[in-house]
């Protein structure tokens, strides 16, 4: 039997609530930066089960630059990241409350 | 049998993102991303859509979580503390999960309510099994979105010098 | 379905067995061949020529002392050589072996000697590829050691480096045949094996194989004089032997590829087809064995230059042509 397509759409906004705890409770940058990761990743999943119930790729299309975009801001993020902890020597959001420095 | 493959697929793809979100290690937190990308990778392929399983394996499992792993590891990071510990904290932890428990909400009454449309899209399974799935997404985004992926390779070239600029330690 | 599964599980349990055989041998055939390479013999007495070789290493490393370091990161620290191992034996689901087979008319249908084709094949050797470079991270992590940590973020970052030129190479092949499919790309060299119009990307691909494999000269991660062995300076007896067996079953599946994407695979004129990619394969891996023993070995930033300044640009440069060559080619 073919999967119904609440059923994925379902599952997506389950894993994004979970990406969306994740990024109002835990401490760690990094660990948000996942979550962010996570809830990109349950678009994604949403994306495609729309385009193969449409049958029409364009939901595909989307999720390539999604993926290549979410690539590039990894890349990016992860740099200032890097940056913020040489300086600060934390990775706890709670420490980085000023924009100075 | 596809039912059975979905439903295993979720429930690991839920329990590794429950992981991810409640593990107080940062490695862990990343190599059960990992579990839970391979489990979207895999929801790919059963729907049908080959190129982005391959993708998401390559590019998010392999490349961005690898970098994630190499960035947690350069930085030595230790276990986080419990938020529960500080009472400040404790606020904060409910609502993030009333909030997530709202948005949650919402979003499965309007994933209920979805029916898939009636007739026939303009690439219906017969025509992408007989042309190929990567060949015909070749074709879309190479002709009607040729724009947004030249776009994309400048936002590549920009995140790359970016991301060196910024790490880059200063000579003076 | 039931005969589809059971054909597909004979396959797969006679390709992984053939698989464990030939990566214990291949440690017999370079002590063989290094020796040889060195004008002295190499083992010779455990069984006639030293065949048993393997398997007196297999029973000694079986039964060394199993240490975990203290503060080590326990679970992790024992999966990461499986996770080392499984993507070196799930690229060979989908490389051909060979055309069709009956078996010598035991079956009733003609079976296509290869696992599975998937249309996506070279893809999905690229998304292996990539996820090979966990074992060797997380092995580095978890042994709460500076030198191992140190060891394999290095031997990581060579490998995600030369996969970009790797792929590269493979794009120009796949822009010969047409299809990602690897039973398309052997069909695409029934006239000529892709080596001739490719010889840059050919040179590229085993180029980019050494580095990924952690083979000589690109072995700086693994080797005894530098970081004191790297990334498994922790492990002991059978982990360890699982590194190494992941190592030698790396150098055969990228042995395998390179004949199947540049050779042209099982094609041969009077050779059964199964023997023609062995022998390919073969003479690949010899060269292999040659090269640890000729070369030596470069420096970290020698080989990070090697990989981004020069492998990159002609890898693009590869591209050219192929783009080039590809229309009166098909």
């Amino acid at each position: 039997m073919a999967v119904p397509l609440p059923a994925y759409l379902v599952l997506g906004a389950i894993l994004f609530a979970i990406g969306v705890v994740g990024v109002a409770t835990r401490r760690n940058v990094l660990i948000i930066f996942m979550c962010v990761e996570l809830m990109m990743n349950a678009v994604n999943l949403t994306f495609v089960a729309f385009a193969s119930a449409f049958q029409a790729l364009d939901g595909q299309v989307f999720v390539f630059f999604i993926l290549v975009v979410a690539a590039a801001e990894v890349a990016v993020g992860l740099a200032i990241i890097y940056g913020i902890f040489r300086h600060r020597e934390t990775v706890d959001v709670t420490d980085m409350t000023l924009m100075k420095g | 049998m596809e039912l059975l493959l979905f439903l295993v697929l979720a429930f690991a793809a839920i329990v590794a993102a429950l992981l991810v979100v409640t593990h107080r290690h940062p490695v862990y937190s990343a190599l059960f991303l990992v579990v839970t990308m391979l489990c979207i990778a895999f929801l790919f392929l059963l729907l049908r859509a080959e190129f982005l399983w391959v993708m998401q394996i390559a590019v998010y499992a392999g490349a961005v979580m690898v970098l994630f792993l190499f960035v947690i590891m350069l930085l030595d990071l230790r276990r986080e503390e419990r938020p529960w510990r500080f009472p400040e904290h404790r606020l904060q932890v409910g609502a993030g999960v009333i909030l997530a428990a709202a948005l949650a909400a919402q979003l499965l009454v309007a994933a209920v309510a979805v029916r898939a449309p009636a007739g026939a899209g303009p690439f219906p399974p017969a025509v992408v099994a007989a042309r190929g799935n990567t060949q015909l997404l070749g074709r879309l985004l190479y002709t009607e979105y040729a724009f947004p992926f030249e776009v994309t390779s400048v936002i590549l070239l920009v995140a790359i010098v970016g991301a060196m600029v910024i790490a880059k330690r200063r000579s003076d | 379905m039931l005969a589809f599964l059971a054909v597909a599980l004979v396959k797969i349990v006679v390709v992984f067995g053939c698989l464990l055989l030939t990566v214990a041998y291949m440690t017999w055939a370079e002590r063989k061949v290094v020796g040889d390479l060195q004008v002295r013999l190499g083992p010779n007495r455990v069984g006639p020529f030293g065949l048993l070789q393997p398997i007196a290493d297999g029973i000694k490393l079986l039964c060394k002392e199993e240490i975990v370091p203290s503060h080590a990161d326990r679970a992790i620290y024992l999966l990461a050589p499986a996770i080392s191992l499984a993507p070196a034996f799930i690229a060979f689901a989908v490389i051909p072996f060979g055309d069709t087979t009956t078996l010598f008319g035991l079956l009733r249908e003609p079976v296509a000697m290869v696992i599975t084709d998937i249309n996506v094949g070279v893809l999905y050797i690229f998304g292996i590829a990539s996820l090979g470079v966990y074992g060797i991270v997380l092995a580095g992590w978890s042994s709460n050691n500076k030198y191992a940590l140190l060891g394999g973020l290095r031997a990581s970052a060579q490998m995600i480096s030369y996969e970009l030129s790797m792929g590269l190479s493979i794009v120009g092949v796949v822009m010969l045949a047409g299809s990602l499919s690897l039973v398309d790309i052997v069909n695409a060299q029934a006239r000529w094996p892709f080596v001739v119009p490719q010889i840059l990307g050919f040179g590229i691909f085993f180029c980019c194989a050494l580095a990924e494999t952690n083979r000589a000269p690109f072995d700086l991660p693994e080797a005894e004089t530098e970081l004191v062995a790297g990334f498994h300076v922790e492990y002991s007896s059978m982990k360890f032997a699982m590194f190494f067996m992941a190592e030698y079953a790396n150098m055969i599946t990228a042995a395998a590829l390179a004949t199947t994407l540049f050779l042209g695979g099982w094609r041969g004129p009077f050779l059964p087809p199964l023997a023609w990619f062995l022998l390919k394969m073969l003479a690949l891996l010899y060269v292999f064995i040659w090269i640890r023993a000729t070369l030596p070995r470069f420096r970290y930033d020698q080989l990070m230059a090697f990989g981004w300044k020069r492998l990159l640009p002609l890898a693009l440069a590869n591209l050219v042509i192929a783009a080039a060559v590809a229309p009166w080619w098909r």
